[in-house]
């Protein structure tokens, strides 16, 4: 890739839920806002913008990340996942989604997806997750509604049903 | 808020990034995993004219191991240095700091050379560096040096980096058999920045305890060896001692006294729980 100018935008190609995108951005762009106004990606909220309260948390190359803190140029090439490629059919919720939906592990909404994001891809690696750990990946992460108890427990319903044979 | 405006440059090499440092000196950065230095741009307390990313730089993904030490290069995530097979094994102090570092969302892009440069005086990864005497490898258009990491920290988010200057990597003494070590760290919440944070080493004739989180940047300090007679007594004389002289502040998030009382009571448990490591 060559010098990119700071007053220009410049292609930026990626995989976004499986679907393979092209789209303009300045070097400044940061990830969330690429998704979110240029892609039209909207699921993925903004909270901090410095990388604190976890809000815009999507998935990259696989592995849970604050799309704040990455710029778009950094994600050439990259596979992303968001909250909008989670249902594995329109209408039909993850076993996670179902599982926050169950246990009221969200009210006003606004942390749910990177919330999401974090333990989708936590509990892909670890479907044995315990309490303790999930406490730390949800340390990532600020809800100011739920106190986090109802997510907690969403999260350990949902590794259950993982480990009992569900799709996620 | 939003980054000011920057150029970006993805190196493909140690000598196009050099090139680029000695072109525009102060007003380029290099950008790693983007941790630290993103939230500065994003609250536009940096605004460099040009941003290197130095990810892309195949020689600088490498851990590599011989017999005495381990090297980290510059592009290595902490993500990907928990995954290495032989840290367990060959640094266990860092093993035991690394789940401290930011939460498991910043560690898969962080890396440990940034966090060595962005030099942030309540860092994990800098103390460690530290705690075991580890050295900076930097590289300019003039050369290569090699740093000590108490001589590299001199200041709040203040390094002996110069502006030409990158970090290649960093590399740590491999652990020797009977060494013990011990990491603990206070927090607000886990992955906050510690109000204090203590690493402990021991060997059969030494002990050696560093502090960050309260100073202006990780210190280290030899102790008395726990389990020799009188000890008690001296390891707290000497645990006060260094907690008086790393000058605490009070600020938001705790008071000087707190800062203090934690040095001595994390500094004791650290030292200790090494010693027992090591029998």
């Amino acid at each position: 890739m060559p010098r990119l100018n700071a007053d220009q935008r410049y292609p930026v190609t990626l995989t976004l839920n499986g679907r393979r995108l092209t789209a303009e951005a300045e070097p400044r762009m940061l990830l969330c806002d690429f998704l979110r106004h240029v892609l039209g990606a909207t699921g993925t909220h903004v909270g901090c913008e410095h990388g604190v309260c976890g809000a815009c948390t999507v998935q990259i190359d696989g592995v849970p990340a604050r799309s704040c803190l990455t710029l778009a140029v950094q994600a050439d090439g990259a596979v992303l996942c968001t909250v909008e490629g989670l249902a594995p059919s329109p209408g039909k919720l993850s076993v996670l989604q179902q599982a926050f939906r169950e246990h009221f592990a969200l009210q006003c909404g606004f942390c749910t997806a990177g919330i999401l994001m974090s333990l989708d891809a936590w509990l892909c690696r670890h479907p044995d997750a315990g309490e303790q750990e999930l406490r730390e990946v949800l340390a990532g992460h600020l809800c100011r509604c739920t106190g986090y108890a109802p997510i907690l427990r969403a999260a350990l319903a949902a590794a259950q049903r993982l480990r009992e044979g569900g799709d996620a | 808020m939003k980054p000011a405006p920057f150029a970006y440059l993805r190196a493909g090499s140690v000598d196009e990034t050099l090139e680029a440092l000695r072109q525009e000196g102060t007003d380029a950065r290099i950008l790693a995993g983007g941790q630290s230095l993103i939230p500065m741009l994003n609250m536009r307390l940096a605004r460099p004219a040009l941003l290197v990313d130095a990810m892309h730089i195949p020689v600088l993904q490498h851990i590599s191991a011989d017999a005495g030490r381990v090297t980290i290069g510059a592009a290595v995530r902490q993500r990907d240095m928990q995954a290495w097979p032989e840290l367990g094994q060959r640094l266990r102090l860092l093993a035991a700091a690394l789940p401290w570092v930011g939460h498991v969302q910043t560690r898969s892009r962080g890396t440990l050379c940034g966090s060595v440069a962005h030099a942030d005086p309540s860092a994990e990864i800098p103390l460690t560096l530290v705690a075991l005497g580890g050295q900076v490898h930097l590289r300019s258009h003039h050369g290569a040096r090699r740093i000590q990491a108490s001589d590299f920290f001199i200041g709040m988010m203040a390094t002996a980096c110069e502006p030409d200057e990158m970090i290649e990597a960093i590399s740590l003494p491999s652990d020797r058999p009977g060494t013990g070590h011990a990491f603990r760290e206070i927090g607000r919440r886990h992955g906050d920045f510690a109000i204090v944070a203590c690493a402990g080493v021991v060997t059969e004739q030494t002990a050696t305890l560093a502090v960050g989180g309260v100073a202006d940047r990780p210190l280290a300090r030899a102790m008395p060896l726990p389990g020799t007679r009188g000890d008690a007594t001296a390891l707290n004389d000497a645990l006060n001692a260094f907690a008086w002289d790393l000058d605490a502040r009070d600020d938001l998030h705790a008071t000087a006294r707190y800062r203090r009382e934690l040095v001595c009571r994390l500094g004791r448990a650290v030292i200790e729980e090494a010693a027992q490591c090591r029998a």
